[in-house]
């Protein structure tokens, strides 16, 4: 890696945490007093008390395997049903007309309110987590899907209805692969939503083996600070994982092709 | 006369009006015979790309006949029209793949066409990489692939500057001349439309229809140093006029191009 990568790609972020880390510091050191220090305790503290201590790190690290498992396995399932919906609604108009509606009142239903129901058919177990993490991972999964399909032009459809491509020829030799990036970005953003989703539903359900969400809910309730950071920094650690690893198969499926020009932002 | 076989395509009183209520074309005849280079050229929103998309079964007619000889059928749009995702080669076999033609056929035809465009040694470009000329040379390639013997050009040189235009139009001349097809090329410079066609057809402002033709007697092929030959210019003046009269009068067509 060159220095100027090194310069421009990796200093940015790497000053605004040491910003953060510092403002951190302040507040932790010289905004709080000593014996109210506990509602913000130091990063160094953190790491200390939720990540080298091994009593306190095991639960921790079972949490996280659990809600990353919850999180995969509802990112998968919302990838698939979501793909397929789209698919659907991009292949006849009432199909769209019928469902997208209520693909968007499922992304505003507050799923607080479904926890009992959802709870009641399916009991309070893992089921449960995933489901919500579908529900909540779905529909930028299916806006990415039919935005995508139908973002190819007329004149691309002109000629393969000029060599009479029938519907699945169109889909896979047009349509999928001019979907990619917008489907891509969709299932990118699914996969962050997917481990809030498997947090939030482990909050929620609260029963059975803890995940990070039911880890947070006991750190809180025992004003263990140390331990409640830490548990929310594994959480962000395992959405940014996500997000990087959608970016790497982004980069590696579109991106010989699409947005193949610059960025024209000034630097 | 030539003998009824020989007519690749004839409309007859042809309208399209759109479902809102838009009239592109009306009462539109035209006739075009076997291995002729006709030109199509009119006033913008005239109906041109009407009249193509009305040949190639694209678009049904909403008054009069369109009757297209069977045979194998090229187009050409005024954009490239190619898939980011895929090499120049896998651009111009797509077409060959629609048409089931088996992968070694296709990648020699391929070879084949990429040499007759010039194209040559970019095989393995993606579109983004290629300039205007250049793209419009893949998607020229594209439909050659399938060897059209009637062939639809709309515009396909319009967004080119005059040099690589200049250029594309004396290989078109080439193209014709050694490949035997049936060519309705559209076009705003009257220059291309003399230059190419062996008859310019002029179409009225919308909806269009036939005001006039002028037959162009040059043989093919064609040198290039013939647009600068008073015969030419003589020719290109004629189309002019009809356009200009075409039009009300109110359009600045050039003869230059
Ligand atoms: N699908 C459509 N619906 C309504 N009007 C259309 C449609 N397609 C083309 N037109 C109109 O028909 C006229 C002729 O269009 P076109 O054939 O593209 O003209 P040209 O190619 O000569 O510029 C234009 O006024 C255009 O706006
Ligand atoms: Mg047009």
């Amino acid at each position: 890696m060159s220095l100027a990568v090194l310069r421009t790609r990796w200093l940015p972020p790497a000053v605004a945490l040491a910003v953060f880390l510092g403002l951190w510091y302040l507040v932790s050191d010289v905004v709080l007093d000593a014996d109210r220090r506990f509602l913000l305790p130091p990063p160094d503290a953190v790491v200390e008390v939720a990540f080298l201590d091994p009593v306190n790190r095991a639960p921790l690290l079972r949490g996280l395997a659990l809600s990353a498992t919850v999180a995969l396995v509802g990112f998968l399932v919302a990838a698939v049903l979501g793909i397929a919906i789209g698919t659907a609604m991009s292949q006849a108009r009432w199909v769209e007309r019928s469902l997208y509606p209520y693909a968007v009142f499922l992304q505003c239903v507050p799923i607080l309110a479904l926890v009992p129901v959802i709870g009641f058919w399916f009991d309070f177990g893992l089921t449960s987590r995933v489901i919500v993490t579908v529900l909540i991972a779905l529909f930028p999964v299916i806006s990415g899907t039919l935005f995508g399909l139908q973002s190819a032009d007329r004149g691309q459809h002109d000629l393969l209805s000029l060599h009479r491509a029938s519907r699945v020829t169109r889909l896979l030799k047009l349509q999928f692969p001019s979907a990619l990036p917008a489907l891509l970005t969709g299932l990118q953003v699914a996969a962050t939503l997917a481990v809030v989703g498997a947090v939030v539903g482990d909050l929620f359900f609260k029963q059975g083996t803890p995940g990070i969400g039911v880890l947070i809910d006991m750190y809180r309730a025992r004003l263990q600070t140390e331990q409640l950071l830490g548990a929310a920094l594994l959480a962000c650690l395992l959405g940014v994982a996500a997000f990087s690893l959608l970016g790497l198969l982004i980069r590696a499926t579109t991106g010989g092709w699409h947005g193949a020009t610059a960025d024209h932002r000034p630097r | 006369m030539p003998a009824p076989d020989d007519v690749m395509l004839a409309l007859a009183s042809v309208g399209r009006t759109f479902v809102d209520g838009t009239a592109a074309v009306r009462d539109l005849n035209l006739r075009v015979h076997r291995g002729e280079f006709v030109s199509v050229v009119g006033p913008s929103g005239c109906g041109k790309s009407t009249l193509l998309r009305l040949v190639s079964g694209l678009e049904p007619a909403t008054a009069g006949t369109v009757d297209v000889a069977p045979c194998r059928l090229g187009y050409v749009f005024q954009d490239p029209t190619l898939l980011p995702w895929r090499t120049v080669t896998r651009n111009v076999e797509l077409l060959a793949e629609l048409e089931g033609i088996p992968r070694d056929e296709r990648r020699r035809r391929v070879a084949q066409v990429l040499d007759l465009v010039g194209l040559t040694g970019f095989g393995r470009a993606r579109p983004a990489a290629l300039s205007g000329g250049m793209r419009m040379r893949a998607s020229l390639a594209r439909s050659l692939v399938l060897e059209p013997e009637l062939f639809l050009l709309d515009e396909p040189f319009g967004a080119l500057d005059e040099l690589t235009r200049e250029r594309l139009n004396d290989e078109m001349v080439a193209l014709f001349t050694d490949s035997a097809f049936t060519a309705l090329f559209v076009t705003h410079s009257v220059a291309e439309a003399v230059f190419l066609s062996s008859r310019v057809v002029v179409l009225s402002p919308r909806p269009g229809h036939v005001v006039g033709e002028v037959t162009v007697p040059f043989p093919y092929p064609r040198p290039g140093h013939l647009r600068f030959t008073p015969e030419f210019g003589r020719l290109a003046s004629r189309v002019s006029d009809l356009l200009r009269d075409a039009d009300g009068g109110n359009a600045d067509w050039t003869v230059s191009a």
